[in-house]
């Protein structure tokens, strides 16, 4: 067993999970695949969502994936950086969102 | 991501590997390096492996279309990822008899184009005066590849413009991105805008416009451990942006891989990106293009006059394997016979869409 949790060089291997469930595993990448191709979203307009979530859900074989992703499709490390930040805010916002819960379970509770 | 061992990069290679006497200025040694580690270990198959799955060995050449002359190893840049390890301190240069001997192959030739590449081709003292010999014979087309700033470098190549168009030339030249910052890290400080002052200058002759004859393609290479995306992208990102930022227009552009030799290999090694590269390369292998990969229709000539399958063998000290290995020998049906000598640098050329002098090849 590896010592530690994550390991860059697992990302390669990432396609081996269809080899324990060949059904779900193509599913999945076929999915995933038609995902990010040219649609109503340009490619590359996917690649930079791809990476505002890939910090959100800090995951850092997405977030490898998709700066090398980005960096192939000539995306600037602006457009990077103010893609994690979108994806930051939202996940900030939805922690602070709650605090109007907090407000309002300590007004119920208070006299 | 290294971006920043890039800059330092950049800063550190102020001199060419042959300068320094760095190893890897050694072909033997890229070459032993790169059958060592992963490909020795089998964790990635070699190159020939990889291509006798779907191809008959050894690799033969198809119809010859275009010869590749290397005029020298000099050039007014030393960018990071140079293939050539040129470089201002490079003298290796073409003389007139190793020219003159050109011109007779390039006489009996069954190829349409001639592509002119260095170092800098333009700084041959000779290199004009060839152009126009060649221009001569009539050849379909002839290609300079030209890397921008050493038109603006000094007076005397200020009117290469004028010159290129007076002879049709067909101008390739290089500009790994459209903006600043990730040009003049792999080509050095000033170089973008230096880059744009020279494509001013050729769209200013007419080069690159619509209805013009005269041709202004460009090439984008990845400045940094990562392959090229789809070229049409590209050059769709491209177009917009040097129209809207600096009213520049040009007709096609190349989308290049980085080889893994030289200083690009020495970038590798130092980053430590060279092993996700390699997978990265053999990962986007891709058998249709070793279809057409440009050792298939290409003849290399370096600038002592010697054969090659390609640019990058000849930087390598692969020469072809042929009873004929020197231009003064020419002879292009005996050449045309000829094995050619692939290893896993050769990677570079099959990955994604390909990638050759003219670009994708699938
Ligand atoms: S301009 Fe071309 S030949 Fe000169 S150093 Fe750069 S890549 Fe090499
Ligand atoms: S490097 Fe490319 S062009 Fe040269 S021999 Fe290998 S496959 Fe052919």
């Amino acid at each position: 067993m590896a010592k530690s949790y994550y390991d860059p060089a697992d990302l390669r291997k990432f396609g081996e999970i269809t080899e324990w469930s060949e059904e779900l595993g193509k599913k999945f990448f076929d999915y995933y695949g038609k995902v990010f191709e040219e649609g109503a979203l340009s490619a590359r307009e996917k690649s930079l969502i791809a990476l505002a979530v890939s910090h959100v859900v800090k995951c850092p074989y997405c977030i490898d994936a998709y700066t090398q992703d980005g960096l192939q499709r000539g995306i600037t490390k602006e457009e990077m950086m103010e893609a994690v930040h979108a994806g930051a805010a939202i996940e900030g916002g939805a922690s602070l969102v709650h605090g109007v819960q907090m407000m309002n379970k300590y007004k119920k509770l208070s006299m | 991501m290294p971006i920043s061992i890039i800059a330092e990069f950049a800063f550190m290679t102020q001199k060419s590997l042959h300068a320094r006497k760095d190893d890897l200025s050694n072909p033997v040694k890229q070459l032993e390096f790169l059958s060592n580690g992963l490909f020795a270990e089998g964790e990635l198959p070699t190159f020939k492996q990889k291509v006798s799955q779907t191809e008959n060995t050894p690799l033969k050449p198809k119809k010859l279309e275009i010869l590749q002359i290397n005029l020298g190893y000099m050039c007014n840049q030393t960018c990071s990822h140079c293939h050539v390890d040129a470089g201002p301190d490079r003298k290796e240069i073409m003389t007139v008899e190793t020219m003159k001997d050109c011109l007779k192959a390039i006489k009996q030739t069954g190829a349409h184009t001639l592509d002119l590449t260095g170092g800098a081709p333009e700084m041959n003292p000779n290199f004009r005066w060839f152009v126009k010999e060649a221009s001569k014979v009539g050849i379909k087309d002839i290609i300079v590849r030209s890397n921008l700033t050493i038109i603006v470098a000094n007076k005397k190549y200020h009117d290469l413009p004028q010159f290129f168009k007076e002879h049709n030339v067909h101008v390739v030249s290089s500009l790994p991105f459209y903006k600043r910052e990730k040009t003049d890290k792999q080509r050095g400080k000033g170089v973008f805008d230096s880059s744009i002052r020279a494509l001013k200058m050729l769209n200013e002759v007419g080069y690159g416009k619509e209805n013009s004859d005269l041709k202004l393609d460009l090439v984008y290479n990845p400045s940094g451990a990562f392959l090229p995306t789809d070229q049409e992208a590209m050059e769709r990102d491209f177009k917009e942006a040097l129209k809207e930022d600096f009213n520049i227009e040009f007709n096609n552009l190349f989308a290049i891989t980085n080889l893994p030799i030289s200083r690009f290999l020495e970038f590798l090694i130092a980053s430590e990106n060279y092993e996700d590269y390699m997978h990265a390369l053999v990962d986007a292998y891709n058998p249709a293009a070793v279809k057409n990969v440009m050792c298939r229709n290409t003849l290399s000539i370096s600038w002592d006059g010697y054969l090659y399958d390609c640019d990058f063998n000849q930087m390598l000290e692969l020469k072809v394997a042929s009873k004929v290995q020197h231009i003064s020998d020419y002879n292009e049906n005996e050449l045309q016979n000829r094995n050619i000598i692939i290893s896993q640098h050769c990677y570079g050329c099959t990955a994604g869409a390909g990638s050759s002098c003219q670009g994708s090849v699938a």
